[in-house]
């Protein structure tokens, strides 16, 4: 395939390329920035280290490669594939030099010390995941090959985890320290983003079908679930505490359904709240969008108004109604930190401990899970939408 | 009509809480148990909303002038190449919590105002950025190339033509943006930004419901009055916004 454009302007066999020179220049400018943070314990505040004086001879070779690549990407365009596997190679290059870095850097320090990424390690890592993003985009790969791609990064930063090269790091010494906790604060945020989702499909469906049904009733329903999602996320979680306390300890049978002003079930519900929208707003609008001529082919082949509403318009509706879970999904993955802080569980429960104590291998102990989960939910659900789109043009 | 009837009111309802909030007692009070204070008091909280909008209003000011500035360089020759780079990026930032965007801002900058602010700005960005992108798309080129046969130049086009034409979407864009960062705003509260979250927070803390109530109420009403705002100037200029080179 050709990558030349018509810009209007002839192009020279060696064109200087702008995606990579914007990652250059990010790229460039976080060598200068220090690449680790080396204190003593994890509280105090330490020096900051660049990578050459953390690994010598080691680091300036990482460095070095990393230049080439960026160099290379600057002055031309590679191939899609070339460049995202040069990407992420820098990127993997990256963190091995984190790991390698704490590594050593703890070795003379002593259990308590710390080393974890600084301004550096992020901005280089930026600049990589921007060269690998800029050749995936223009890859403009079927979904077979994003699943894979999708996959393949998943199962290579499990791999990385799991291998013990970054166990020296501060966020991975955080980890060890507090396992089983963090398992169950995963468990615990997972539920509440998937159970709210489940719910709120189990309600919204229904209620977007009936919305379809009956227009009349839309500017009252959507009204009120529109002024739902202006109430601050803080105060929805706060207020459901002594609303569902009030609910379980004055409707009878309340409190043995599992209702109760404490715990993960005031998270749920607001989450659950938040949900409402996109699926009902997304069920109406897919359905109307169904042309009038295909639903009156079905009732014409003698389908029932169920049949037509199960087998033409849901299918059909299908993508956009993806397209909400994708939202809802990942909203609610960022949102259930938020729980963290009403006694709600889940990965917020270490971003708040961890900015009371100003402790910041606790705050990315709880913030980069929640935005790897979300970010493969959202990549995840894009690919199916895409796939669903596919299918049906 | 009736809208505009309701949004008058809710902002007369919202101003007289904010002036004397005290008249609004006897209102929360049922929300407090053992006669704890119904309003808060800590902070005036009409300073705090005060706060609250000018946070909000900086970051989307600077949202603003860096996605739609953003968003017209990847659409003209010259940053074409970036388009899909810059497309790809917007999706993903989209999946960033913004907690823990806030969460991570705050190693960088220090408790305070910065990293809410920083926070607010970056999240700010993709939704504008978006709505740019869809509303230059959106200008017929039958449209441009009759600008063009005119003879104006590129950049008489850009001005004249392509943003006038796109500005109701670009302004849905802020409005969305607008929105969220008054709802990130208050969690900016919990590292110690000046916003209304503090009035929820000191609620939490304290188990009184009366100050959640109040802080989300008003937030809230904001959220509701900003956006219907922003829905009467999109309206009003959709229409002679349509009327080519008016």
């Amino acid at each position: 395939m050709t990558t030349l454009r018509a810009t209007g302007l002839p192009r020279r066999a060696v064109a200087p390329d702008l995606p990579g020179a914007v990652a250059a220049l990010i790229g460039l400018g976080g060598m200068a920035l220090p690449f680790v943070q080396f204190r003593p314990n994890r509280i105090v505040a330490g020096e900051a280290l660049t990578l050459p004086a953390a690994l010598g001879a080691r680091g300036t070779a990482v460095l070095a490669g990393l230049a080439a690549v960026l160099l290379l990407a600057a002055l031309g365009r590679q191939r899609p594939a070339l460049r995202l596997a040069l990407g992420a190679a820098a990127g993997l290059g990256l963190t091995l030099a984190l790991g390698a870095a704490a590594t050593a850097l703890s070795a003379g320090g002593g259990t308590l010390a710390r080393v974890s990424p600084a301004a550096g390690f992020w901005t280089m890592l930026l600049a990589a995941l921007l060269l690998a993003a800029d050749g995936a985009a223009r890859l403009e790969a079927r979904p077979a090959l994003r699943w894979l791609l999708l996959a393949a990064g998943v199962a290579a930063v499990a791999a990385l985890l799991r291998s013990g090269v970054l166990a020296d790091v501060s966020v991975l010494r955080e980890y060890a320290a507090r396992a089983p906790q963090f398992r169950a604060e995963a468990v615990r945020h997972l539920r509440l983003a998937f159970a709210s989702l489940g719910a709120a499909l189990a309600i919204g469906l229904p209620l977007g079908i009936a919305l379809h049904l009956q227009r009349g009733l839309r500017p009252a329903v959507l009204g009120v679930l529109d002024v739902v999602q202006t109430i601050p996320s803080l105060a929805l979680f706060g207020v459901m505490i002594p609303a569902l306390g009030w609910v379980a300890a004055h409707v009878p049978g309340a409190a043995a359904a599992g209702i109760a002003g404490i715990g993960v079930f005031p998270a749920l519900v607001a989450l659950f709240l938040y949900s409402l929208l996109p699926v009902v707003a997304n069920t109406v609008v897919g359905l109307d969008a169904v042309p009038a001529p295909l639903r009156e082919a079905a009732a014409g082949l003698g389908m029932t108004r169920g049949q037509v509403l199960r087998q033409v318009m849901i299918p059909l509706t299908l993508p956009v109604l993806l397209a909400a879970v994708r939202i809802v999904l990942v909203q609610n993955i960022g949102l259930a930190v938020i729980a963290g802080l009403i006694g709600g569980g889940g990965f917020g429960a270490f971003v708040f401990q961890g900015l009371n104590q100003t402790a910041m291998d606790l705050i990315l102990l709880g913030a980069l899970p929640t935005i790897a989960l979300a970010l493969v939910a959202g990549v995840a659900l894009d690919i199916a939408v895409a796939q669903l789109r596919r299918g049906a043009a | 009509m009736t809208r505009r009837v309701g949004l008058v009111l809710l902002a007369a309802a919202l101003a007289a809480f904010l002036i004397a909030p005290d008249r609004f007692a006897p209102l929360l009070r049922p929300l407090t148990t053992n006669g704890a204070p119904a309003i808060y008091t800590q902070t005036s909280l009409l300073r705090l909303a005060l706060s609250h909008l000018a946070l909000v209003g900086a970051a989307v000011a600077v949202s603003t002038a860096v996605a739609v500035g953003f968003a017209i360089f990847v659409t003209r020759p010259a940053g074409r190449d970036l388009l899909p780079l810059a497309r790809s990026v917007a999706s993903i930032g989209q999946t960033f919590p913004p907690v823990a965007v806030l969460a991570l801002a705050v190693p960088a900058m220090g408790f305070g105002a910065g990293p809410t602010l920083l926070a607010l700005i970056l999240y700010g960005l993709l939704p504008i950025f978006e709505n740019t992108l869809a509303g230059l798309a959106s200008v017929p080129p039958a449209v441009i190339e009759a600008a063009r046969g005119t003879g104006m130049t590129p950049a008489q086009r850009l001005r004249a033509v392509e943003l006038p034409l796109a500005l109701p979407v670009i302004l849905s864009g802020v409005r969305l943006s607008a929105i969220i960062a008054l709802s990130t705003a208050t969690i900016g509260s919990t590292v110690a930004a000046r916003t209304l979250g503090e009035v929820i927070i000191a609620g939490l803390l304290s188990s009184n419901s009366a100050f959640v109530v109040q802080g989300g109420a008003v937030v809230a009403a904001l959220a509701l009055l900003i956006s219907g705002l922003f829905r009467e100037i999109e309206r009003a200029l959709t229409p002679a916004a349509q009327r080519p080179g008016g």
